[in-house]
């Protein structure tokens, strides 16, 4: 074998429309799981914190599943256990429909989902009650105080471990080559069993992923400066 | 459906808990165990080794750490362990184990977020201890080792035993290296059976929650004792005053 030599995968366009996929995937399997988590997250919070009172047991048993099993294995029950105890109709729709990649944004989303309704919830408890009735002193309305008062705290006190754990997302997507999804890890196997360039394509995937992780953090940063109204006054 | 967790268990368990061990390699729960045991072993003096050399004045020290850090933090623990699958048997020519490839990549992944935790533990005791023990006649390395690390490693404690928990939950992805662990053992399991994974894999899934549970409450119980102990006897009733260590640890 020759040489270091990049230039044989990327002016390759076999290859680089094989990588183009694979992180077409990745950011698919990224975006699909972030909203899924968000969403239920938020969903999961507001549970939390309603007068119900199931609500708590129910979101800290969920909670205490998804932190405490590997996504791994998360994802093989999914793909690999509960995928098969579904009626046969809606399994072979969802065979025909890239069931790969949807259950890695399932499985990804619901597990991600209890880190980011942590984070949250964090982030709002570390919010003093005196702000609560302060807000409430100056004639806010529950609603009206948690919009204009709690919420834009609590987020900002939230912000860098929901950071951390987008990036922990991100990096998490290349699990979903064990269930087969085609992304961007599953790619870059590919790539290699074609071409025989191990170094060059590794370097290439891992050059992709810190790329995109130096990015969201980067976005982090942003948006933390931005909800910080000091640091803001002073920019 | 009960009947058949009790049939899987009892047909399989000693394959769950030790692999083919007396015919074939050590697996199953105990190689997990051992594999993350060894690797937080390692990973703890490399991490320790790793914020000397962040906090270190020499910019040849500490720029080559920093960047490691930050490339392990922001590559999937996957390609990482592509590279060393790649690379060791490379350089050492020799048929190495997929025990060991994992092995050395969980030292390096785990040793690098460990070291952000020791860095924060150092940092958070604040230049003031430094400062007295120089006074005190200690050189920078003596009180690195007699004043500033034994009560910055006595805090990190929790912070340790969830890097465990991590750990634990990393090598299931030895699975793409055939590392003979807990999730290669359950994935031998269902393919022996075929007809039954959903509850092959919730097996699975309820021993790692039961491991990492454990751990998990361990951590918590020492973390509430070291906060007050941090608190001191006469502030006791105020725990909270004492600034909680930053937990930071990689979820997988």
């Amino acid at each position: 074998m020759s040489g270091f030599d990049l230039s044989a995968i990327l002016s390759n366009p076999e290859y680089m429309s094989m990588l183009m996929h694979g992180m077409q995937m990745t950011f698919v399997i990224f975006f699909g799981s972030w909203l899924l988590a968000m969403t239920l997250a938020i969903l999961l919070l507001a549970l939390r914190v309603s007068p119900l009172r199931i609500g708590e047991p129910i979101v800290a048993a969920y909670v205490s599943y998804h932190r405490n099993v590997p996504t791994l294995v998360q994802l093989m029950l999914w793909y690999f256990g509960i995928f098969t105890l579904m009626p046969q109709g809606f399994s072979d729709w969802l065979a025909t429909h890239n069931a790969e990649a949807i259950f890695a944004v399932i499985g990804l989303g619901l597990c991600q989902a209890a880190y980011f309704s942590e984070d949250l919830r964090s982030g709002l408890r570390s919010v003093s009650s005196g702000q609560m009735e302060a807000a409430q002193a100056l004639g806010h309305g529950y609603t009206s105080a948690m919009r204009f008062v709690i919420m834009p705290q609590g987020v900002r006190n939230a912000l860098p471990p929901l950071i951390n754990h987008s990036v922990s997302l991100f990096k998490n997507s290349s699990i979903a080559i064990v269930i087969g999804a085609p992304e961007l890890t599953h790619a870059v196997k590919e790539v290699e069993n074609l071409s025989f360039r191990t170094f060059e394509i590794y370097t290439i995937g891992t050059v992709t992923y810190l790329f995109f992780s130096l990015i969201i953090m980067g976005i982090g940063a942003y948006l933390s400066m931005r909800a910080d109204p000091a640091r803001r006054a002073r920019a | 459906m009960i009947q058949d967790f009790i049939n899987i268990i009892n047909d399989y368990w000693l394959l769950l808990l030790i692999g083919q061990y007396p015919n074939g390699p050590l697996g199953g729960l105990a190689n997990t165990l051992i594999l993350s045991a060894l690797a937080i072993a390692l990973a703890f003096p490399v991490s320790i080794l790793m914020a000397l050399a962040r906090l270190s004045k020499w910019r040849l020290l500490r720029w080559p750490v920093t960047g490691l850090v930050y490339v392990t933090r922001g590559v999937p623990l996957l390609m990482l362990i592509l590279w060393c699958y790649f690379v060791i048997p490379l350089w050492t020519g020799a048929d190495v184990p997929s025990f060991l490839i994992m092995l050395v990549t969980l030292v390096i992944y785990q040793g690098a977020f460990l070291s952000e935790v020791v860095r924060a533990g150092i940092v958070s005791l604040g230049q003031g201890q430094m400062d007295a023990a120089k006074a005190l006649g200690h050189g920078h390395m003596s009180a690195m080792r007699f004043v500033i690390l034994p009560q910055a490693l006595y805090n990190m404690i929790p912070s340790m035993i969830s890097t465990f928990v991590s750990t634990i939950k990393d090598t299931t992805l030895g699975y793409v290296i055939n590392v003979p662990d807990l999730t290669f053992a359950a994935s031998q399991v269902n393919n022996q059976l075929l007809t039954q994974p959903f509850q092959v894999f919730l097996i699975l899934a309820v021993v790692y929650y039961i491991l990492c549970w454990s751990l998990t409450y361990v951590a918590n119980s020492i973390e509430r004792r070291i906060t007050r102990r941090r608190a001191g006897p006469r502030n006791a009733r105020l725990p909270a005053e004492a600034a909680p260590l930053k937990t930071i640890t990689e979820q997988l």
